[in-house]
């Protein structure tokens, strides 16, 4: 059984990065989209999070979410895909199941 | 209804009054029971605060929802999973909670736990076994 | 369908727990939502929960410049012929009427936009059993 997990705030707001991270199991996707945009950025104090858990889970961004909020994908962590919509459908598509971190 | 039985997982992670998450998800619950699938409760991070006993919301003016747990047993709602880790961070014990359990018709209407209290990993592996997983 | 032949056309329910404009939710849970229609897929239902239900009145007036959340679902709806289901319960706390609810409740008006159709939380229920995947757009 394999998860897509998806985390739409943002890391400095809520702990649902956190909370998904320590949940998601080897093999899982992580997507971050909408304001969780921003934990996919380098340089913040949880990249060093998102880099570990590229370790046991792929991470994946959504572009649309990150062009609105002003970054260019040379801002995205090393190992973090950039993914669009269509991208999305497929992540669904292929993990077993979906779980949102609200 | 349809002959699939899937497994359900509820995730709860927030507290309850200061939004309506915590009741309106509980109404999906309630409603769910009657599709005879395999429904299981998480009670993570803030959700947590959602079964703390002693409710008393006359001041505030909303209706005090927290009975409706103790129902649960009756609507075959038998797995609920508290995370321990959540309990700790919060400064709660498994005393602060309500005491939910359940009838086991097999075995004379026996009164069992409802409630499971697991551990982070415990509960990753559970939701990651589940079909379904709601969010609210 | 989509490029890749070896696809397999999922069904997905989508639920939306959040109102037009105040939260991205609608906005993304409808790109994922056309996505995944314009790949061959099929969308089983979408379903409107908590404030989500506000996503069904015909009575907002966006400014010009801004997209039209509301009608941007009807017409999607109507293209494609989706079943959109508002949740009675949260639509009468939230005052999402139709014509059937106004009678029932005795309101003097109705709001609903004709793509939306209210029902009960066994909607969501049922989606979830029927479809492949359940996504939840939310805050």
């Amino acid at each position: 059984m394999s998860t897509l997990h998806t985390v739409n705030k943002s890391p400095f707001e809520k702990n649902s990065l956190a909370s998904c991270l320590s949940y998601a199991m080897t093999g899982g996707t992580v997507l971050m989209l909408e304001d969780g945009i921003y934990g996919a950025l380098k340089g913040t104090k949880v990249e060093a999070q998102v880099k570990s858990a590229l370790d046991n889970v792929k991470v994946y961004v959504l572009g649309p979410d990150l062009k609105a909020r002003g970054f260019a994908e040379d801002r995205v962590i090393d190992g973090v895909k950039v993914v669009d919509y269509a991208g999305f459908v497929d992540l669904a598509a292929e993990n077993d199941k979906v779980q949102a971190w609200l | 209804m349809s002959g699939v039985i899937k497994n359900f997982m509820y995730l709860n992670r927030r507290a309850p009054y200061g939004t309506i998450y915590a009741w309106e998800s509980l109404e999906v619950v309630l409603i769910g029971a009657a599709f005879d699938q395999d429904v299981s409760l998480a009670f993570v991070d803030d959700g947590v605060y959602q079964l703390v006993k002693g409710q008393q919301t006359a001041e505030i003016g909303m209706k005090n929802f927290s009975p409706t747990y103790s129902a649960l047993g009756d609507y075959e709602v038998k797995k609920i999973f508290v995370e321990t880790e959540s309990l700790e961070e919060r400064g709660l014990t498994p005393d602060d909670l309500q005491h939910l359990v359940w009838e086991d018709e097999d075995d004379d209407w026996a009164e069992r736990d409802s409630i499971r209290f697991v551990s982070r990993a415990e509960l990753a592996e559970i939701m990651e076994a589940s079909d379904v997983v709601f969010s609210f | 369908m989509g490029t890749n032949p070896f696809e397999v056309a999922m069904k997905f329910a989508i639920q939306v727990n959040e109102g037009p404009y105040q939260h991205q939710a609608s906005d993304s849970a409808y790109f994922f939502t056309k996505a995944a229609l314009e790949k061959g897929h099929e969308i089983f239902r979408v379903f409107f929960y908590h404030d989500g239900v506000d996503n069904a009145t015909r009575l907002t007036t966006p400014p010009q410049d801004d997209r039209n959340i509301v009608e941007r679902w009807a017409a999607l709806g109507e293209k494609y012929d989706l079943d959109m289901i508002v949740c009675v319960a949260a639509a009468q706390r939230r005052g999402i009427v139709d014509d059937g609810e106004a009678k029932s409740n005795g309101k003097d008006a109705t709001n609903i936009h004709p793509a939306f159709k209210i029902s009960g939380l066994g909607q969501l229920i049922e989606a979830a059993i029927q479809s492949d995947r359940l996504m939840v757009f939310g805050d």
